[in-house]
């Protein structure tokens, strides 16, 4: 299905997008390829450009300068009712005068010549099935609950099998345990279609979990497009990194350079040996960084001999408090120099050796494998 | 403060009361109650000038209502995409032409028509290829009972179509445009069904406002006599049981359509969308 020729034009193209509202820069110099059947989520806080990146998408908003193409073809200037896309809107929009079956069909009915009505009542009934609400089909829209909603959002989407689908924050409005079940139906729904799925969301867990590709945006700009993977273990820079999962930064400077290894300086005091990355390449020593190292790389002990003997630095911390979180337990250690930093225990470790209480010194270490150093941006 | 209260409504509604009350009068005289009878209805209906009152009354009052609510209506639309100072200056000329007594709104329109009508005619006449005094001369009457009414209850057709798209949801119009469906197709399919409590509720309104209006119609009526002109002019010979069924008639009327308009415009709550906010 991937396969053949059509594939190679990207569904989604930005070429140099920008938007501006007044003074306002709510998009700056984008630029992306979404390719057919994937899943790519736009992830930021509010204000950084995501949404008004979905609405040029849509066709809501024009870019101020740029192109955007759908499926190759410039859409500049096409209204958002000639784009074959189709769209999730955050509180669902849904008709509130039509009931379940005449908001699902919505789509086909505007379809000229216009499908005859047993062909659209059976395709909807076939998208309600498949939405897990069948025998809805005349239920009033206020009668649903949120879930039920949502899923009627996207089936009215979905019915018209569009070229991209676009979902602007959906599960937002759900509770924790209702928003689980729905990323799960979502991502069953996006593999079992094969359409293509761009979704806004400023939770991280959301887009990590769902996405191929996440694209992380601040201030109307492009920070870093990756996979989930990617982003967590290659952060381009600070904010990255501070995004998507938990880490410690510690403030520092670069004392020996290379493409791979390098020194840092830490508090003056320690040099430690560190993975350069991306962001190292237009430095030179001497320069101000962040040496980002995450709470479960750092590994914790009693007895110092039992630190692995290939660290990178070894270290004598004090315990500031202890969290219990089921599997992990999470430290907040202190160190003379560095300050205060997290660190994560497995359970297992605990067989060997049980839970340090608070106020006991301990040792910490990490491998230069685990610290990356990241420019401050 | 319980009996002021009192003390307020009796004084409201006891004349009101009093006049339904005598119309169902067996007596003649307005003042002197001689049991209950509903003569006086027969007389009304079958008094020739009463009913053809009535009826000018009604077809002013039906085409008022149609053009203050289709044309309320798409300027409540149209100001919609209209911003900043040139909305302030709008939104203060609708409230005007609502606040301005009927009175001046009478005069006002009374001048402005004859003056209107003057050069008309005069070109008229210039124009018309007959004899001059066989050319056709522009008069006060339907039209500018219409005219005239219609300019003061557009205004509230505005101001109550304007709160019900106010309170509707953007995201549906852009829903609706995402589904396929042209802006007039997203009119006709979801602003209008959304609005159109709101536009009936004004269209009654405006109904009930030009049916029972007395001081723009004296004005601006020429030879036109509406039934409330009728039942002024009539005053003047006495107070008649036959006033007071006419009274009570006019009254039953207007008031159904109020209830009507009242129930249109609380319906929103149930047609809203139950999303969690």
């Amino acid at each position: 299905m991937q396969s053949n020729g059509a594939s190679a034009v990207p569904v989604l193209t930005f070429r140099g997008v920008s938007k501006r509202f007044g003074d306002v820069v709510a998009a700056r110099n984008l630029d992306l390829d979404v390719d057919e059947g994937e899943f790519l989520s736009f992830l930021g806080p509010s204000g950084c450009g995501k949404t008004t990146s979905l609405r040029m998408i849509a066709g809501f908003e024009q870019p101020s300068e740029g192109d955007v193409y759908l499926m190759g073809e410039r859409v500049n200037g096409v209204p958002a009712y000639r784009r074959p896309v189709n769209m999730v809107f955050q509180h669902y929009a849904l008709f509130p005068h039509l009931d379940v079956a005449d908001n699902v069909s919505y789509g086909l009915r505007q379809r000229r010549p216009r499908p005859d009505a047993d062909a659209i009542a059976r395709r909807v009934e076939a998208m309600l099935e498949k939405v897990r609400l069948a025998g809805y089909a005349r239920r009033k829209i206020w009668e649903l609950s949120g879930g039920q909603q949502q899923r009627v959002a996207l089936a009215r989407a979905l019915i018209n099998e569009p070229a991209l689908l676009l979902l602007d924050e959906p599960l937002a409005a759900l509770d924790r345990k209702l928003r689980r079940e729905m990323q799960i139906e979502l991502q069953n729904l996006q593999r079992d279609l094969g359409i293509t799925f761009v979704l806004v969301t400023h939770d991280q867990e959301e887009a990590l979990s769902m996405s191929d590709r996440v694209c992380i945006m601040r201030d109307g700009a492009i920070v870093q497009i990756g996979s989930p993977r990617e982003l967590y273990d290659r952060p381009l820079n600070r904010y990255v990194a501070d995004f998507v999962g938990k880490s410690n930064f510690f403030a520092g400077t670069l004392v020996e350079t290379g493409r791979e290894r390098v020194i840092v300086s830490l508090a003056g005091t320690l040099r430690v040996p560190a993975v350069g990355g991306p962001s190292v390449a237009g430095m030179a020593r001497g320069q101000g960084i962040s040496l980002s190292v995450r709470p479960e790389q750092m590994v914790l002990s009693r007895d110092p001999r039992s630190l692995p003997a290939d660290s990178a630095v070894k270290l004598e911390a004090t315990v500031r408090n202890r969290i219990f979180l089921g599997e992990h337990t999470e430290y907040l250690l202190h160190e003379t120099r560095l300050g205060e930093f997290l660190a994560l225990a497995p359970r297992q470790t605990e067989i060997s050796e049980p839970a340090f209480d608070t106020g006991e010194s301990i040792h910490v270490s990490w491998s230069a494998n685990a610290a990356l150093v990241l420019s401050n941006e | 403060m319980r009996i002021y209260a009192v003390a307020v409504y009796l004084f409201l509604y006891i004349p009101i009361g009093i006049i339904v009350l005598f119309s169902f009068n067996a007596g003649r005289h307005a003042s002197d109650f001689r049991g209950f009878s509903v003569q006086w209805y027969g007389k009304v209906l079958s008094n020739p000038f009463a009913m053809e009152a009535l009826t000018t009354s009604l077809l002013v009052a039906a085409f008022t209502a149609v053009f203050a609510s289709v044309f309320g209506t798409m300027a409540a639309l149209a100001l919609q995409s209209v911003r900043g100072r040139a909305r302030a200056i709008y939104d203060a000329a609708i409230y005007v032409a609502i606040m301005v007594p009927g009175i001046v709104i009478g005069i006002a329109t009374l001048i402005a028509l004859v003056t209107l009508f003057g050069h008309l005619n005069d070109a008229l006449a210039l124009l018309w290829p007959g004899p001059p005094d066989t050319a056709p001369r522009l008069n006060l009457g339907y039209g500018s009972l219409i005219a005239a009414h219609t300019l003061f209850t557009m205004a509230l057709v505005i101001v109550i179509v304007r709160a019900r798209i106010a309170g509707m949801d953007r995201s549906l119009i852009e829903a609706s445009a995402d589904l396929y469906a042209t802006p007039f197709g997203t009119f006709r399919q979801v602003t209008l069904p959304q609005i159109f409590p709101a536009v009936l509720a004004g269209f009654l309104l405006s109904f009930t406002f030009s049916f029972d209006d007395f001081i723009i119609a004296f004005f601006v009526a020429g030879s036109e006599t509406t039934l409330p002109v009728y039942v002024f002019s009539s005053i003047r010979r006495g107070v008649t049981p036959e006033i007071n069924a006419i009274g009570t008639m006019v009254l039953g009327v207007s008031l159904t359509l109020l209830v009507i308009a009242q129930y249109l415009l609380r319906q929103r709550r149930d047609t809203d969308t139950g999303a969690p906010s």
